[in-house]
């Protein structure tokens, strides 16, 4: 049973196809990378992956289960988390506040009017695990809004491994990093456990091919190449489309 | 004792004796009817400030409770069966208000809001035979329950005080609550909200409920208050006026509102006194606010406070709403 | 059957006024994405304005139709400084525009009533035009007449700038796309400026010239800005043709709602806005949602 499998996927916005005819399966644990230039509809097939966006026609399979018609917000709860390319998290609240959020999602405590979420200790606990596995415990109580870029990164990720997503969608996680917090994003990655599979959307190509054991070439919303990293990267197709000859 | 709980102790003190140290009957009243605007703009405050949902119509549900309380009264039914079935007809309305509304969010939610408190309005105006039109209707006498008359000034100012202490604890609680974490995140970010599992329209619409009924009650205190309703209490200029409390006195904060209220209700009753064109004063009070302390009086003082004159000049962005929606 | 034709004759003049109000409330909508909701306020001004001048100050009455531009000129003024002083404070930030409006309307209603006061001032039917036209067995006042060929005059105007001009090019281009705009060199904030003070005018205009008919009075503006904001959410926001075809739709189900169905008036003219901002929220003829 793979652990993401999408078939026949297709949007199109007015004339304009974004997706076409994307097929893609990902096996459980599997580091899949995702690239290709600027505009070849690679955020957008984890829109659609996501639910944010209704495909036209084809399906999506999460360990095996049909979500094509699963609301974006369920499936979260079905093991699939996702980052974005641009960090939008809670700045006006702490660095463990963003994480509490994250595992208040997936529970029924959040329909909760009643209680104090501040002296809810296990969601708290629990957050400050996650923060641990990315090294930012020691600045839980810090606000966002006077942490780095790199430090935020960070604690998306953190936000997105509380939920124990059985797959896990990363959109440029290296993008605006220095290269000290681009160093520290990447421990955090490699450091999450093969129960996680990852698809990772990504544009350096130093970093992502270090990541990669699957390479998916996207461009103009097709998929030209796909394979172990080593095929892709002798695959005479990449050079064209990158280099365009 | 820190500073906090000795101020909160001092106001409750003072809240609780306040007929014996203020200076007559009008200023009592007064008093009363800061503390349930107070619950009014609370209740608005829900959505405002924990929401990030501006709503120009509040008032037509503050109105449909009145009116329908004095309804019920005017047709002989008794204080508590007119209480209950105007609690009952103001939800079901801020119900569908809500449903209605909550297509939309930021400009359009204001639009949509501002629409349906102005069919209230103008229901409330022209549908004579239903509500009197612009000669409303008198409501004639205010309940005694257990036979503690409340048609004097002191005990309707006690039984309020009570009313007002009970919806500070609900805000209060439900600001603290997981819940109300949840709805503080689909201010500032939905979409995320929406990605990380919560059911963002949904969290909203029961906002929505809990911000119906706040006004619901200020809307029945309201109305005993004044012992009749007329369609200027629906009108686009009240909901406006109960807006300009939650935002000068801070929305996302629990006493902003509550100051917010103080203002404007002094202002109208007091200041009116000496200055004919209140209004003027309050329009002008709340543009400055606007551009120069957005977050509010609250915030913004405590801001002051801290940073001194030159942080009037530090304009942030208004508080309220965040960034992208998800898709529906 | 008289009956009818009268209603539907002064249904097309409260469109031709609604019109000349909410051409600028929707260019102002379209382009800077705020509902003004300081325009009541802005058609009361123009009117305030309007009928001082012919009643005559500083001792110098003035005929009708130069106080009616002297008193579009004064309201542009205003809006020009409303948008610089307080608008321009704020770049961006939607929400707290319109918060802003809203307290310039609770400012410039109660100044109103400072000046003018509480009665109603009565606008005398300018020279010439007092009289009725017969077409037929039926006569309609010649005034009424008169406003719906000015409003038609406007909207020509108007779409000739819009589509003629350089300043038109660049307010449709701010309409559909100010990001846009602005990389390609389009001076935005001035464009918000002109467009804001074009709009206020427009409202100043149609307030004096609406005068004879609607009178002026404390409140004023409180019934125009609703029927503004129908109109232009009817028509679609940043379209001409949709603030004429919704001035129109409202101009009758105003009148005519009035007429047939008084204790139901407001909420005939509110539900078509609601289902609109519901089902369709981009309007007949919008081009974005608002």
């Amino acid at each position: 049973m793979t652990a993401l499998s999408i078939n026949k996927l297709c949007k199109a916005f007015g004339g304009l196809r974004v997706t076409t005819e994307v097929n893609l399966n990902v096996e459980p644990g599997e580091r899949r990378l995702i690239i290709g230039p600027n505009g070849a509809g690679k955020t957008t097939l984890f829109n659609l992956i996501t639910g944010e966006l209704t495909p036209d026609s084809g399906s999506v399979h999460l360990l095996g289960q049909d979500i094509t018609s699963v609301p974006s917000r369920r499936r979260p709860h079905l093991g699939m988390a996702r980052t974005y390319q641009i960090i939008t998290l809670f700045a006006r609240d702490t660095i463990v506040r963003n994480v509490t959020l994250a595992l208040l999602g997936l529970s029924k405590e959040r329909w909760n009017p009643l209680s104090v979420i501040d002296r809810n200790t296990e969601l708290i606990d629990r957050a400050h695990d996650a923060l641990q596995r990315v090294g930012l415990r020691h600045i839980a109580d810090r606000p966002l809004s006077q942490t780095s870029y790199g430090e935020r990164r960070r604690v998306e990720i953190a936000m997105a491994l509380a939920q124990n997503p059985k797959v896990l969608l990363l959109d440029e996680p290296y993008a605006g990093l220095s290269i000290d917090e681009r160093r520290d994003v990447q421990e955090t990655v490699r450091a999450i456990p093969r129960d996680v599979t990852i698809v990772m959307i990504e544009h350096n190509m130093d970093v992502a091919l270090d990541f990669a054991e699957r390479i998916t070439l996207l461009h103009f919303g097709k998929v030209i190449v796909e394979g172990t990293r080593a095929e892709v990267v002798a695959d005479p197709q990449t050079r064209e489309v990158y280099l365009g000859h | 004792m820190n500073g906090r709980t000795l101020a909160l102790a001092v106001a409750f003190v003072a809240l609780g004796t306040l007929p014996y140290w203020m200076p007559g009957i009008y200023y009592i009243n007064v008093s009363s009817q800061v503390l349930f605007y107070a619950i009014f703009a609370l209740g608005l405050n829900i959505l405002v400030g924990y929401g990030g949902l501006v709503s120009l119509g509040h008032a037509g549900l503050f109105g449909i409770t009145a009116y329908a309380a004095a309804y019920l009264l005017s047709m002989g039914l008794g204080h508590t069966t007119a209480i209950i079935g105007a609690l009952i007809v103001s939800l079901g309305c801020t119900a569908v208000f809500a449903a209605l509304a909550l297509r939309a969010t930021g400009i359009g939610f204001i639009m949509i809001t501002l629409a349906l408190g102005q069919i209230i309005w103008g229901l409330a105006y022209r549908w004579i035979s239903l509500t009197g039109g612009d000669n409303g209707i008198n409501v004639k006498t205010r309940p005694a329950p257990f036979g503690y008359d409340l048609g004097g000034a002191n005990t309707f100012y006690y039984s309020t005080l009570v009313v007002f202490l009970v919806a500070v604890v609900v805000v209060a609680i439900f600001v603290r609550s997981p819940f109300g974490a949840a709805l503080k995140g689909t201010r500032d970010q939905p979409r995320r909200m929406n990605a990380l599992g919560y059911h963002v329209w949904a969290i909203r619409f029961w906002a929505c409920l809990l911000s119906g009924l706040l006004t619901a009650v200020a809307g029945i205190l309201f109305v005993y208050y004044t012992q009749f309703i007329s369609p200027q209490t629906t009108s686009l200029t009240a909901s406006a006026e109960v807006l300009l409390m939650v935002i000068a006195g801070g929305p996302a904060t629990l006493l902003g509102p509550i100051v917010g209220a103080a203002l404007v209700v002094v202002v109208k009753n007091v200041v009116s006194g000496y200055i004919e064109r209140w209004n003027f004063l309050l329009g002008a009070i709340f543009v400055a606010i606007v551009i120069l302390m957005p977050e509010g009086l609250v915030p913004g003082t405590v801001r002051l406070w801290r940073q001194g004159w030159r942080a009037l000049g530090r304009r942030r962005s208004i508080v309220i709403a965040g960034s992208a929606e998800p898709k529906p | 059957m008289n009956f009818w034709l009268v209603l539907s004759v002064n249904s097309v003049t409260f469109g031709g006024l609604l019109f000349l109000l909410s051409a600028g409330f929707s260019l102002i909508f379209g382009l800077m994405r705020i509902p003004n909701l300081t325009h009541g306020s802005l058609f009361m001004l123009g009117a305030y304005f309007g009928a001082t001048f012919i009643i005559g100050v500083f001792g110098v009455q003035m005929n009708f139709w130069l106080a009616a531009v002297l008193a579009t000129l004064l309201v542009a003024l205003i809006g020009a400084l409303i948008e610089r002083l307080l608008l321009r404070k704020l770049p961006g930030d939607a929400l707290a525009q319109v918060l802003v409006t809203l307290g310039l309307s609770f400012m410039v209603a109660d100044f109103c009533l400072m000046v003018w006061g509480g009665d109603p001032v009565n606008v005398e039917t300018p020279d010439g035009l007092g009289g009725f036209v017969r077409v037929g067995v039926a006569a309609f006042p010649l005034y009424r007449v008169a406003i719906i060929a000015i409003a038609a005059v406007f909207a020509i105007a108007l779409w000739l700038l819009l589509d003629r001009t350089r300043l038109g090019a660049m307010i449709r281009a701010g309409v559909d796309d100010p990001d846009m705009a602005r990389v390609v060199g389009i001076r935005v904030s001035q464009l918000f400026t002109i467009v804001f003070a074009l709009g206020a005018g427009l409202a100043g205009f149609a307030g004096i010239i609406g005068g004879p008919i609607l009178s002026v009075y404390p409140g004023l503006d409180q019934d125009m800005l609703p029927l503004a904001l129908v109109v232009v959410i009817l028509g679609g926001t940043g379209s001409l043709l949709g603030s004429f075809v919704g001035s129109i739709i409202v101009g009758f189900i105003y009148n005519f709602g009035q007429a047939l169905l008084p204790e139901l008036a407001y909420f005939v003219l509110f539900l078509p806005m609601l289902l609109v901002l519901i089902f369709r929220p981009q309007g007949l003829f919008g081009r974005q949602v608002p």
